[in-house]
């Protein structure tokens, strides 16, 4: 269990990025942190492997506070995935999702045994491991980026947009991939994204954030769109703009679902 | 052709001398270029004084240097020694810059991966920062070894033999041979250091081919 108890953050003589945000985190589960640019959601994950320091408040996981374990211990202990893949240019595919284990000291040649098994979990060609990152596609990279974010085994594994720089077939892909895998694995999951469609896909619990980290709902998926807090999170989930409206209608004997403009949808399942 | 092949021993020795003089300098301005330069990449308040002193003994004259030297540390005029410390000292002023542009230009989000992947911090200096700030600083090297060969011959200027001595001496003689088989061997020299520069990126740094020209 992760554990935000009033954090705020400043940054030297600017505004307050955040102001005073507390959320629970359920182990085991995913929580989705989503709002436009510059909302704090970055602040706010790196505080968790303290990248980033919190002006006041606490992280706490497992009721531990992180301000009292060693930076490079903690980093080491939790996984991290970030939106450029972030890979190590001059490091081979291999080393790079190796590059966590061989940090905790683990040996090079089981290291690397264990790397290829993750590059493997994420789909990746065993041929792919003896590339440079630079070698490979966008989208590659960032299973590269996800392995070594798995490769450790870590209970805690922090999402900042993964999968925001690539094309949305990619992106689609990666996402059905990465449910899959927390399906099997059940990690306690920190996903950061301004893609509110992303959100309600893979968050068992979606965080909305406005400008400063100010919370504007905390839900399921469900809840969020059954009973929006108010205009800004409406807007902000699409509730405004019509293709979340659905409406059945009578076709053929078929029940066809349809949106606020009468286009079709889906069809109801019997 | 026939005073090249009598005075092949001579020239040998002067090509060795020089070559010495040529390389220790870049080596020694490097590796005291790279703390320094490290150092301003990563604190903005360092940067700008660190950059304009290296200016200022950029331009300091290079012959009142040569004299003034060995009356520092007490070395005799004609010490090759003067010679190695002044354009180590060009060296040093001309690679600031590159080590601290190139430390710069490493990409801060692979230095976030780094350390949220847990590095040390100065694990991350020494096998993440040195080796991605690689390429850039190897262009350096390069200009640095090219002037560097081109200077070693002031030092002739005051009696330290190298290649430049055959300037010299092949103008007091009159004698064009001397001073094109001069050049000729100075010329070639840079080049062959700026090869070896070359294949030393080649080996080090694999990953960045196509970036290390
Ligand atoms: N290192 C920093 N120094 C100063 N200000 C910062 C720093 N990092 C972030 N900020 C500021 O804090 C605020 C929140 O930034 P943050 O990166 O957390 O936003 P974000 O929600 O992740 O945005 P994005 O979706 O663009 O990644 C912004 O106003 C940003 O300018
Ligand atoms: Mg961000």
């Amino acid at each position: 269990m992760i554990e935000y108890r009033s954090i705020a953050k400043t940054y030297d003589d600017g505004p307050a990025a955040v102001g005073d945000f507390s959320l629970t985190i359920p182990s085991r589960t995913t929580t989705v942190l989503v709002g436009s640019s510059g909302c704090g959601k970055t602040t706010l994950l790196r505080m968790v492997n303290r990248m980033v320091d919190p002006t006041s408040g606490q992280v706490l996981i497992d009721d531990v506070d992180v301000a009292t374990r060693e930076p490079v211990a903690l980093r080491r202990s939790i996984g991290y995935v970030m939106q450029q893949a972030g890979l190590l240019p001059h490091r081979k595919v291999v080393d790079n999702v190796a590059t966590p284990l061989r940090l905790a000291g683990v040996h090079k040649k089981e290291a690397r045994e264990r790397a290829l098994v993750a590059l493997e979990r994420v789909g990746l060609e065993a041929d792919l491991a003896r590339k440079y990152p630079g070698q490979l596609s966008g989208g590659q990279q960032q299973r590269v980026g996800v392995a070594r974010g798995l490769v450790a085994d870590p209970n805690i594994l922090l999402m900042d947009e993964p999968f925001g720089a690539v094309d949305p077939i990619v992106r689609a892909d990666l996402q059905q991939q990465m449910l899959e895998l927390q399906q099997e694995l059940g990690k306690t999951i920190l996903f950061v994204t301004h893609d509110i469609e992303e959100a309600f896909l893979l968050g068992d619990q979606v965080v909305i954030l406005r400008k400063g980290g100010v919370v504007a709902q905390v839900g399921t998926p469900a809840e969020i769109l059954a009973s929006p807090a108010d205009d800004f999170v409406s807007s902000f989930v699409g509730l405004d703009r019509g293709h979340r409206k659905l409406r059945i209608k009578e076709v053929d004997g078929q029940q066809v679902v349809v949106d606020e403009q009468g286009r079709p949808t889906g069809v109801l399942a019997p | 052709m026939t005073w090249v092949r009598a005075n092949q021993d001579r020239l040998v020795d002067l090509t060795w001398q020089h070559l010495w003089l040529s390389v220790l300098p870049v080596v020694l301005g490097f590796l005291l270029a790279l703390p320094v330069g490290w150092y301003a990449s990563r604190f903005r308040g360092f940067r700008a004084p660190a950059l304009s002193f290296g200016g200022v003994l950029y331009s300091i004259p290079s012959l009142p240097l040569l004299v003034i030297i060995p009356s520092i540390i007490g070395t005799s005029f004609l010490d090759p020694i003067n010679v190695a410390i002044t354009l180590t000292i060009y060296a040093l002023a001309l690679l600031v810059r590159t080590v601290a542009d190139a430390f710069g230009q490493v990409p801060a989000e692979v230095l976030d991966s780094a350390s949220a992947s847990g590095y040390s911090r100065w694990q991350r200096a020494f096998t993440v920062e040195l080796p991605l700030a690689g390429p850039a600083m190897l262009a350096g090297i390069r200009v640095a070894s090219v002037s560097t060969v081109s200077l070693v011959t002031i030092g002739a200027l005051v009696g330290v033999s190298n290649l430049g001595s055959l300037f010299t001496e092949g103008f007091q003689r009159y004698f064009n041979t001397e001073i094109i088989v001069g050049m000729v061997l100075v010329v070639a020299l840079a080049l062959v250091l700026d090869a070896c520069w070359v294949l030393l990126g080649r080996v080090l740094l694999p990953w960045a081919r196509g970036k290390v020209v």
